[in-house]
């Protein structure tokens, strides 16, 4: 965006401290503008025709640097792109990398239903949610538009993540786009010898295309440049993808300065970027080195400024990896994560059941929490207030202590000797240290389980209920 | 001009007129008006004419808009009606035929001007050590790979050897399991089979509630390793801050010559024991902090102010966190450190370390199977793990990671693939990825 001070954002704002958009003043709301956490439609006065030159000025002086373009339609919609600074912890990377995998028009019907199926069902369960993947990108390799539009309609019937359309004739692209009518694909791609034909297509559908230019940023940017004179800013840039070597040392510089080029302020090239780690597939014949090498691929790329990619391995050693390392890089690093301190039930617990409790770190809570619910253990569960530090890093911070979890238990109208048979606190591993602390405070029977949650269950069948002394 | 005017009879009409052409007129094609000497129309047949033509423009507009053109748009913007000017290309020529000329350029990084310093491990014969060869770590003008500056040395990797057997994930163990019990032996499998460029002998043993190894006894184990491998090597303690300083101290005097890196001075034992241990026997301190950018400036400034530690002697370990367990933290942590450093904070340039086996913490990367039975499936574990060491290490090589200690050759070999080809050291044949999409695969 074009300001950095809520000052300057302020200045266009109706002043009146209305508190319609949640904030008290004008001023606080100017400073989410600044840091993106609201947006300038949260504003309601401002939207008043009165204000209409205004409301212009300030949502182009917001505008993110790269461009938003939107792929899909629905609830799968996905927004990839803007961005508005080059290292996450200046601000946070906005609208996380999107995970196309791939079929193509060659494979059986049966096949293909199978892995769209595999590919849109695909989850992972982590803090608290599910981590999936986004896209399909199908691929033409018949060279036959019947053939590409019937795969295409296949995939349609089949799923409502958002598709890309993959071949560089625009007959068969034509085919594709007749087939996914309403979906709003993604065209991949106009390249040098296609490119009038592929962007007639793409305002005669009104669908975003992707321009490929392999290392080549002259040519890249004559066609952006070209395609917005034309009429469409739906732009993505795939600069090429070279799997090895200098060629793909190369390819590491051409992400780095395009989103350099565009974060600076070239409007010529601040579009959102994609990566074809697929070509990792090229490169080793052995399914196992690809799939390795692709995730190191497709690595490189969602750190370093993909905001879409394109992926063959649907191997769950591959995929694992990819989505978490997507989660790591645009994790908002202003929000610690964390859940609300307090008393939460895994199952219906009564009098008889285990009390235990972990911090109020998202991850840990979670991970907690999920791996006694998927193991049947119906007990009373604490998050207590650490900050959002986890467990090891509280008790040697002072963020945990005996006080901290007494006071926590209570505040809850929690009684741990009239409200349970057992009079015992299971506490975890990594504070095994409190125990004294804990047993002195609140005269509990303190029992120290695993240094793991994930060996709750095994702990249990040995240690529950604990013995009567 | 009662009667209704057909298209067809527009050119009867215009023939004795003033007009030269008008040709080619069918409401099926292409029309193309060509209108001169309009000085010499008759002003009503003039005004009737345009009204017809208006009409005409009218109604093939509405075509051109059924067909998704925005046809309002052109007419708002050649009367100049309407607030947004077109671009005046669009009325005349929609179609562009050549694409516009455009150069790309970006600038280099303007505000990178300290170079991150240089810290060299190992000594050969020739300067009073037995090592084959020496590393150097560090010296970077920009991040990792960047074209700004190139880097002036590769990534290194240490492998990871143990003063006795510990547990460890099932994947990784098979590798050691022949040569667990001897860590002489252990050191040169990694050394000879795994391409290890150097060696951290972890003395883990020492620690008072594991067996209480004496530091005397672990200084052999020290000298052992010395002795099995020619690469230069890191010492750890075993992380126990009473029993470190001594051990460590222990160490560093057996291997006086070899320019170790003793593995670590920290905020929580007496730092000042180990590095006055690095600086008597001329040997290079990690510098280990937890995540917290201000506690490594503090850390540094002590070995270099109260310690006297020489810059060229220290190196940084931020602390390295497991994917999905918090490396967001140690990546921007990492990051924000390599980049004060390149803009000149003298306290946090120096090259960095990463404890990248702690990746293995990581249940993803060890558990047989996911524990939760609503997850696909996590697939089997011997692939999962390396994975996950190796992109735990890969994210903090491109944050600036220089040294990287590690634990399965797999995960050795492919991150080393991949930061020596960042790096610009790879040579592979050219491939042309002009028509990927038909691949066969």
């Amino acid at each position: 965006m074009k300001i950095n001070s809520p000052l300057e954002a302020y200045k266009f704002l109706p002043g009146t401290n209305c508190g319609e958009c949640g904030e008290q003043t004008c001023m606080a709301f100017a400073s989410h503008l600044i840091d993106r956490s609201h947006k300038l439609t949260d504003c309601t006065p401002i939207l008043e025709p009165k204000f209409k030159k205004k409301y212009e000025e300030l949502d182009a002086l917001l505008a993110p640097e790269i461009r938003e373009v939107l792929i899909g339609v629905g609830e799968k919609v996905a927004k990839i792109g803007g961005d508005d600074v080059l290292y996450r912890h200046k601000l946070t990377f906005f609208n996380q990398t999107q995970f196309a995998y791939d079929v193509w028009d060659t494979m059986d019907e049966k096949d293909l239903v199978e892995r769209v199926n595999y590919i849109q069902d695909y989850k992972k369960f982590y803090v608290g949610d599910f981590l999936a993947v986004d896209m399909v990108a199908v691929r033409c390799t018949s060279n036959d538009p019947a053939k590409f539009g019937a795969a295409v309609k296949k995939v349609v019937e089949t799923t409502d993540l958002p598709l890309i359309l993959c071949s560089f004739d625009p007959k068969v692209l034509k085919a594709g786009l007749e087939a996914s009518k309403g979906k709003n694909p993604l065209l991949y791609a106009a390249n040098k010898d296609n490119w009038k034909e592929v962007a007639e297509l793409a305002l005669e559908y009104d669908v975003p295309v992707t321009l490929f230019a392999p290392n080549d940023l002259d040519l890249l940017k004559s066609m952006a440049k070209t395609f917005a004179e034309m009429g469409t800013e739906k732009l993505i840039l795939d600069p090429g993808t070279f799997p090895s070597g200098k060629q793909l040392k190369q390819t590491f510089t051409n992400f780095i300065k395009v989103r350099r080029a565009g974060i600076d302020g070239d409007r010529d090239i601040a579009y959102p970027l994609m990566a074809v780690p697929f070509t990792a597939w090229m490169l080793h014949d052995d399914p196992v080195s690809a799939s390795y090498w692709e995730t190191v691929v497709a690595s490189v790329f969602t750190i370093k400024y993909g905001d879409i990619m394109i992926l063959h391995s649907t191997e769950a050693y591959a995929m694992l990896p990819e989505i978490h390392i997507r989660d790591t890089i645009y994790t908002d690093p202003r929000t610690p994560v964390m859940v609300e301190p307090g008393m939460y039930k895994v199952g219906e617990p009564n009098a008889d059941s285990p009390v235990l409790f972990t911090t109020n770190f998202a991850l840990t809570y979670y991970t907690v929490e999920s791996d006694l619910a998927s193991n049947k253990i119906e007990c009373f569960l604490w998050a207590i207030d650490t900050d959002g530090l986890g467990v090891e890093a509280a008790v040697a911070g002072g963020q945990l202590t005996a006080a901290k979890i007494k006071k926590g238990l209570e505040e809850s109208g929690f009684d741990l000797k009239n409200d349970t048979t057992h009079n015992a606190l299971v506490i975890p591993g990594l504070c095994a240290r409190l125990q004294g602390d804990i047993e002195d405070e609140m005269g509990a029977n303190v029992m120290v389980g695993p240094a793991d949650s994930g060996r709750l269950h095994g702990w249990m069948e040995k240690n529950w209920p604990p013995q009567k002394k | 001009m009662t009667k209704k005017m057909k298209l067809s009879q527009l050119s009867d009409m215009l023939q004795d007129l003033d007009v030269e052409s008008l040709e080619g007129v069918t409401i099926e094609g292409d029309i193309e008006l060509n209108i001169s000497g309009g000085g010499g129309l008759n002003p009503a047949l003039a005004y009737a004419l345009g009204n017809e033509i208006s009409q005409i423009s009218l109604h093939m507009a509405n075509i051109g808009r059924m067909l998704g053109f925005p046809a309002e748009q052109l007419f708002a913007s050649a009367f100049g009606l309407g607030e947004m000017p077109q671009p005046e290309t669009l009325p005349t020529s929609p179609k562009i035929q050549e694409l516009l000329a455009s150069k790309f350029e970006v600038a280099k990084i303007d505000n990178w001007n300290t170079p991150i310093q240089e810290v060299t491990l190992g000594a050969t014969s020739g300067d009073g050590g037995s090592r084959k060869n020496t590393i150097t770590l560090g010296g970077e003008n920009a991040l990792p790979y960047y074209f700004d500056s190139e880097m002036p040395h590769r990534n290194y990797f240490t492998m990871d050897v143990f003063d006795m057997p510990i547990g460890m994930a099932k994947s990784v163990k098979s590798n050691y399991e022949d040569v667990m019990s001897d860590p002489a032996e252990w050191a040169k499998k990694s050394v000879r089979e795994f391409n290890a460029d150097m060696i951290t002998i972890h003395l883990i043993s020492t620690d008072p509630l594991i067996h209480d190894t004496p530091a005397k006894e672990a200084a052999k184990v020290v000298e052992d390793v010395l002795q099995a491998v020619d690469v230069p090597i890191v010492i750890g303690g075993s992380g126990n801050p009473g029993k470190d300083p001594e051990v460590l101290e222990r160490a560093a005097e057996v291997a006086e010559g070899e320019r170790v890196l003793l593995a670590s001075a920290s905020l929580n034992l007496d730092y000042e024991r180990v590095a006055k241990a690095a600086v008597d026997h001329g040997h290079a301190v990690l510098s280990w902090t937890q995540l917290e950018i201000n506690a490594q400036k503090e850390l540094n400034r002590k070995l270099m102010k109260q310690c006297n530690v020489p810059r060229d002697s220290i190196l940084m370990d931020p602390t390295t966190a497991a994917l999905g367990y918090g490396l967001d933290y140690a990546y921007s942590n990492m990051e924000r450190i390599r980049l004060a450093g390149l803009m000149g904070d003298d306290e946090l340039s120096f090259p960095m370390s990463s404890g990248t086996t702690n990746a293995w913490g990581a249940r993803e990367a060890w558990m047989i199977s996911s524990p939760l039975n609503q997850d696909s499936d996590w697939g089997p574990r011997e692939y999962r793990g390396p994975i996950w060491e190796i992109v735990t290490g890969l994210s903090l090589a491109l944050a600036g990671n220089d040294l990287f200690m590690m634990m399965h050759p797999t995960s050795v070999q492919v991150l080393k693939e991949i930061t020596k080809t960042l790096y610009g050291s790879i040579e592979s044949e050219e491939m042309d990825i002009s028509n990927w999409i038909g691949a066969e695969v």
